[in-house]
């Protein structure tokens, strides 16, 4: 894209509420998420985390009973806009889920399902998308000489992995992360950590994460969030060492419910 | 806390009470599973016994007409003689084509659409009227394809006769139609949420996600479903012997009277063919290979759907 944007939020978030239904989930959030960096949200269960990260790439509209108010602007485009079609905002913005969701199909099918919705059909760059996509998800070593069976034979590590090559297949600029971690072992878990750390060079990622020193390990900004509101939100060393709000105090020192 | 803290008694010894003076609640334990063995052993002696009469008079008819006659031969005129079971065969392929044709695009459509599109709300309401129309007698789709379907044809095509293949066969397509729409439509209801969102979230159209992800996913489902609407088809009575006409008829065009192998059987069967006449036994002969067809659609089926299973 060659629009010129004179500010370094990737997303702008003002003045947003949410509700499913009669149920208010997310109040009057305030929120700059940087470009190129890593954002954490951490907070209790139940307190609004997946909603906000879903309504960034509009994933919250399979739910029917939502409703919103307020703006969200990602490259200073209103993301609820009419002219911003959902397909075209969703190859900008993807995203990994908690619980590894690959296609019923063979590894290769898996990463290259983007492109290929996205018209791109030649085997050759088909091949090297693939290719690219394993290596940048630090899979490709182990999946290389079996990349025709199926995804749902790997452990749930790699799964997690395919999937996070599957997202990166179609070269999105932001990549949202749903608790990317919490189905798998510590090892998988670095091994994860380590790859996000890598692709913080090209992409801005925003990741929801119950741990906290997962959080403090890989993140450059935190949000805490509680009862659907954004209690604070700044560098990841000043949330942890020195937070300013006595509810983050209490949540990161574990005094809290 | 100690796991008794608020209770005066003690859960474990009353269940430990319980258990000593339920003896009745143990001679049922006992009892249940000898009477379900005897359900189970009941339905397979049917249906072996089934079999086993469709054997026995099959195999007298051989004796006396020969099995290339019956398989072979084109003509099909039991009341001269004539034993050639091709035309029963084609009428009834003729017949589940046709059918498939109308079921098989509308069915699927009703499907996705009701999975992928519908809301709650309306997929609630459209369900149920799907399954009512299965209920619906098959006399009254026999009536519905003689004296609506056939007449509104014939002003198209006007040298069509009255009982014809093609308004029987489509009237079978629309009777099969809830039964691929709904049993499609569980199987693709049944594919996970994640797998709709792992694609949706990469920038696919909710059309992509039908027929990319939804489908392919739900195929062994829908792959046995359409079995079992052609299995119904092959196998469906009434609306033919009232719409096809009673004419064996090797022929593979549409317009004409027809007759398939279930029909010849009604006519058979009600007709006043004496017991052990050559006629009689050639009703088990036509049954056989009945039989036969929707077996072998049955072993299809199985095979195809562990071929295209997509586990998820
Ligand atoms: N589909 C839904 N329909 C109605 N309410 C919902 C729905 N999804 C979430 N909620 C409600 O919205 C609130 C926020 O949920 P959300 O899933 O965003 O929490 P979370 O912070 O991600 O929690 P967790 O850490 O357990 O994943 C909760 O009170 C929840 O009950
Ligand atoms: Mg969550």
């Amino acid at each position: 894209m060659t629009t010129i944007i004179n500010n370094n939020a990737a997303f702008s978030i003002e003045d947003f509420n949410l509700w499913y239904g009669n149920d208010q989930a997310i109040h009057q959030i305030n929120m700059k998420i940087p470009r190129n960096e890593i954002t954490a949200v951490i907070g209790p269960s139940g307190c609004g985390k997946s909603t906000l990260l879903k309504t960034l790439n509009r994933m919250i509209e399979t739910i029917p009973s939502v409703n919103t108010s307020g703006s969200i602007k990602y490259n200073d485009k209103d993301i609820f806009s009419k002219k911003m079609l959902v397909e075209e905002l969703r190859t900008h913005v993807g995203m990994v889920f908690q619980k590894p969701n690959p296609f019923p199909k063979s590894i290769y099918e898996n990463v290259a399902y983007g492109p290929k919705i996205h018209g791109i059909k030649k085997k050759k760059v088909l091949d090297e998308i693939v290719e690219k996509s394993l290596r940048g998800a630090a899979i490709w070593d182990e999946v290389k000489d079996r990349l025709n069976q199926n995804a749902y034979g790997l452990s749930g590590g790699q799964q997690q992995r395919i999937c996070i090559a599957r997202c990166l297949a179609i070269e999105p600029d932001v990549i949202l992360m749903d608790e990317p971690t919490s189905a798998l072992d510590p090892i998988s878990t670095l091994k994860v950590e380590e790859l996000i750390k890598e692709l913080k060079k090209d992409y801005t990622i925003v990741i929801v994460t119950h741990n906290m020193q997962q959080a403090a390990r890989i993140s450059d900004k935190t949000a805490f969030m509680l009862n659907g509101e954004l209690v604070e939100f700044t560098d990841t060393d000043q949330l942890f060492s020195n937070p300013k709000d006595k509810r983050t105090e209490d949540y990161i020192t574990g005094r809290f419910g | 806390m100690t796991k008794k803290a608020n209770l005066n008694y003690s859960v474990q010894e009353m269940i430990s009470k319980n258990k000593k003076s339920n003896s009745l609640g143990n001679l049922v334990e006992k009892l249940v599973p000898i009477f379900l063995l005897f359900c189970a052993i009941v339905s397979v002696l049917t249906t072996i016994g089934i079999v086993f009469t469709l054997l026995k008079e099959s195999l007298t008819f051989f004796t006396k007409v020969s099995l290339k006659d019956f398989y072979f031969g084109t003509e099909w005129s039991p009341w001269t003689d004539k034993f050639g079971v091709a035309p029963l065969i084609t009428g009834t392929l003729l017949i589940t084509v046709i059918a498939i044709c109308v079921a098989l695009p509308i069915g699927l459509a009703a499907a996705i659409y009701l999975s992928e599109y519908a809301s709650e709300k309306v997929r609630r309401t459209i369900k149920p009227i799907l399954e009512i129309l299965a209920g619906i007698p098959t006399v009254v789709y026999g009536f519905f394809a003689l004296t609506f379907v056939s007449p509104l044809l014939g002003e198209i095509f006007t040298d069509m006769k009255i009982f014809n293949a093609l308004s029987a066969g489509i009237v079978v397509g629309i009777m099969i139609i809830p039964m691929i729409a709904s049993l499609s439509e569980d199987a693709m209801s049944a594919v996970p949420r994640s797998l709709r969102d792992g694609a949706l979230g990469l920038g696919a159209t909710k059309f992509e996600v039908a027929i990319k992800v939804v489908l392919p996913a739900a195929l062994s489902g829908i792959i046995a479903s359409v079995v079992l609407a052609i299995s119904r088809a092959i196998g469906e009575t009434m609306i033919v012997t009232i719409a096809a006409g009673a004419t064996p008829n090797m022929t593979f065009d549409p317009t004409q009277s027809i007759q398939t192998l279930t029909a010849f059987i009604v006519q058979g069967a009600t007709g006043d063919t004496s017991y052990h006449s050559v006629i009689y036994n050639s009703i088990y002969a036509v049954g056989f290979t009945l039989f036969v067809f929707t077996l072998l659609m049955n072993i299809l089926s199985q095979y195809i759907s562990r071929k295209f299973r997509e586990d998820y």
